[in-house]
């Protein structure tokens, strides 16, 4: 007779006790509410998680190793595929950590179109985050409308870009495009729009008394705890810490700009919801002081450093040394300096860092990434325990994680 | 002969109930997702038929055509009989609950009910808990954590509100004195001031809770809430088997629907100038409303929360309920 191979559950190295009434499950890969590719080892008793273990990597694309495989600019569109909900955050945080190596100036209305992208991207990001989040709640017109409003915001950006998803809309050194005509004017009415759609997802949730059941003293994450699971984001300042990088360590203009960090020291999922809520706001506020800065600004997109990056189409054109140096720039890519450098941005869903050590070759020597998702991913372990399944659900929906990078 | 014409009448009225409640179950998909549609800002089913309208027949030839898949390792016996126990015990309750007035037919009297008999809310409770052995079986036998959690979640849900919705049309009963949905339905007679709703607030709006929890609508929809559980009991099945569940659980939609509209909002009694048969099927199709028009707008409960709804809120006041109809009627 044939020896049937059958498959045996394989739980790695983990030891759980099996004697006693407790059951153990696998919430995912594949589960509905996995977000992506999670895969939740939970020790049930009843309803009530007794431990869990978060097991990441079936989405694992070695993005980290294919950058040392690659020259700079050809890496830029891989990182869309990192937080994919917020593309241009990722784009912009590779850039940045880019730029800071070269060292280059950014033309400032290259700038204001990069902080008009990023905050676009925060905002659909958080939409997608509520809509989700809700979702799983149960709240199932909210991820209706948060999602009507998410598809103007990437209108915005597809306007901008061509792309809905990834993007791509950054470049090492500038942005691809100006803004094309009338976009701005799309743009003051979507904002114009949106905080009364914000009101209205505010008016069937925020003070809707299941709602406020199932997540008011849901996932309590202590400052302390915050701080040693190396939490980021809105999940930090959930916890009462005001910690924004776009205020602690600024980049383009956010210094010139004025706006609040959102803080709850509730400490549970309500606080996080309120401060996502009021992040929108923010973005807002903030896209709005930087139009008239783009008005203001001098129709230059790229930064002029002729040994990195390529001159503008119309001096390609004309000059050949200008066309030379495109041409090696295309095909061999640029040298950056020895040196090495992190560079963390405040991406919709926390600290996007992006260490990159190069050797002076046209590869980096390595490169690692600092996803946010991953250190909230791994607080789960902590967090979970003495919750009900239902509260898994709601404890992940509302931790905000995108596996595009958390296993990257 | 009066006893053959009596069972052709009664088989004739079973198969036209059990067709049209059907029908109407099926039905009452389509309109789920036309009237979610349109409080979600899209259109809902668009592309079989005028307005989706052929939708229905489509889900049904999809249903009825589709592999049936035993998985490995369940219990089979079981497995299969389950979906049938949910779907025929919603259809037995349905054979106590009048829907219409009696009519004249050729000179012959037609009571639109299958069978009147005394006992005939207990009738209905009795049969649609029976239903509770549906999902129960199915997540025992499907060999599947999700369902048994799922199996698990219908049996304390069902259970316990199986109380709260006792207790609570004990009070309206004291004050009528019988069982029968008829009797009840004529304690009413005397036009809107009369319904007991306003003698009963209370028991009212205990009842319409249960009645979500027992149809296990949002927000109560633990049983099979998908972000969950994935979908619960119903896990492992598919194609009819699936369909049998589904359609089980619009029917007691419906019979819950009927009984609200019977027992509290004047049944099938004419109002002013509009007929009873017409005010009983507004009332049935407003209360189908009012459950998508709930889905539609709220989150969902946790188990431990429905829990404390039921035990510490529902069933004391359903108590002190009883105990002030009680003083009151003596």
């Amino acid at each position: 007779m044939q020896k049937v191979n059958r498959l045996q559950p394989f739980f790695e190295n983990l030891v759980f006790e099996r004697d006693d009434n407790t059951m153990i499950v696998n919430f995912g890969p594949q589960h509905p509410s996995a977000h992506g590719q999670l895969r939740l080892i939970l020790e049930l008793d009843g309803e009530m998680v007794t431990k869990a273990v978060p097991d990441i990597g079936y989405l694992h694309r070695g993005m980290e190793k294919m950058a040392e495989n690659m020259i700079y600019n050809e890496f830029l569109p891989t990182t869309d595929r990192m937080d994919y909900i917020a593309a241009s955050s990722n784009n912009y945080g590779f850039a940045h950590a880019v730029e800071t190596l070269l060292g280059l100036e950014i033309p400032r209305r290259a700038q204001t179109i990069r902080m008009m992208l990023l905050e676009l991207n925060r905002i659909t990001s958080h939409l997608f985050w509520l809509a989700t989040h809700a979702l799983d709640v149960g709240a199932m017109t909210i991820f209706l409308y948060a999602f009507r409003e998410r598809e103007y915001a990437m209108d915005l950006i597809e306007d901008y870009c061509g792309a809905r998803l990834t993007h791509s809309s950054v470049r090492i050194g500038g942005v691809p495009l100006d803004l094309p005509e009338h976009w701005i004017t799309k743009l003051s009415k979507f904002l114009d729009k949106l905080p009364d759609d914000i009101a209205d997802y505010e008016g069937l949730i925020d003070q809707n008394r299941i709602w406020k059941m199932r997540l008011e003293d849901v996932g309590i994450i202590t400052p302390q705890m915050a701080q040693s699971w190396g939490c980021s984001g809105p999940m930090l300042r959930g916890s009462g810490i005001a910690w924004d990088i776009r205020k602690e360590e600024p980049y383009e203009l956010y210094d010139e700009v004025e706006f609040d960090v959102p803080v709850s020291d509730t400490c549970d999922s309500y606080g996080r919801y309120k401060l996502h809520m009021e992040e929108m706001r923010q973005s807002i506020k903030i896209i709005r002081q930087v139009i008239p800065m783009y008005y203001d600004s001098e129709p230059e997109i790229l930064a002029h450093a002729p040994q990195y990056i390529s001159a503008p189409k119309e001096q390609i054109m004309t000059q050949n040394y200008s066309l030379m140096q495109h041409f090696v720039l295309v095909t061999q890519g640029m040298r950056p300096p020895v040196g090495e450098v992190y560079v963390p941005t405040e991406s919709p869903k926390g600290e996007l860092g992006f260490y990159i050590n190069s050797q002076g070759g046209a590869y980096p020597y390595r490169l690692k990434l600092r996803a946010p998702s991953f250190w909230h991913t791994s607080i789960l372990q902590e967090l979970l325990p003495g919750h009900y399944l239902a509260d898994v659900v709601t404890i992940i929906g509302n931790s905000n994680i995108v596996f595009g990078e958390i296993d990257r | 002969m009066i006893e053959t014409a009596l069972i052709i009448e009664t088989v004739v009225k079973a198969v036209i109930a059990l067709a049209v409640i059907a029908g109407m179950a099926g039905f009452a998909t389509f309109l789920e997702r036309k009237v979610l549609a349109f409080m979600q800002r899209r259109l809902g089913p668009m592309h079989v038929g005028p307005y989706g309208l052929l939708q229905l027949a489509a889900d049904g030839i999809k249903l009825f055509t589709k592999e049936d898949i035993i998985p490995q390792n369940v219990v089979k016996p079981i497995f299969v009989i389950a979906p049938i126990i949910g779907a025929v015990s919603a259809f037995v309750a349905i054979a106590a609950v009048p829907y219409f007035p009696q009519f004249t037919v050729f000179g012959y009297t037609i009571h639109p009910i299958i069978s009147d008999i005394n006992v005939g809310l207990l009738f209905i409770m009795g049969a649609a808990s029976v239903g509770m052995y549906g999902p129960l079986l199915a997540g025992l036998s499907s060999h599947n954590k999700w369902s048994l959690l799922g199996g698990a979640r219908a049996v304390i849900q069902l259970l316990s509100f199986e109380v709260v919705s006792g207790l609570s049309i004990l009070a309206p009963l004291m004050m009528i004195g019988s069982l029968s949905l008829i009797d009840i339905n004529d304690y009413q007679i005397g036009g809107f001031s009369s319904w007991l709703v306003w003698k009963q607030p209370l028991a009212f709006v205990l009842f319409a809770i249960a009645g979500f929890a027992e149809t296990n609508r949002t927000p109560f929809d633990l049983v099979e809430f998908e972000a969950e559980i994935v979908s619960g009991y119903a896990t492992e099945y598919s194609g009819m088997r699936w369909g049998l569940f589904f359609i089980g659980e619009y029917a007691n939609m419906i019979t819950i629907s009927a009984l609200v509209s019977i027992i509290f909002m004047g049944g099938y009694n004419p109002l002013w100038i509009i007929p009873g048969a017409i005010m009983m099927l507004v009332k049935v199709s407003f209360w189908i409303f009012l459950f998508l028009w709930v889905r539609a707008a709220w989150p969902h409960v946790r188990p431990d929360q429905l829990m404390w709804v039921c035990w510490k809120v529902l069933m004391p006041l359903a108590l002190i309920n009883i105990l002030i109809t009680g003083i009151v009627l003596v």
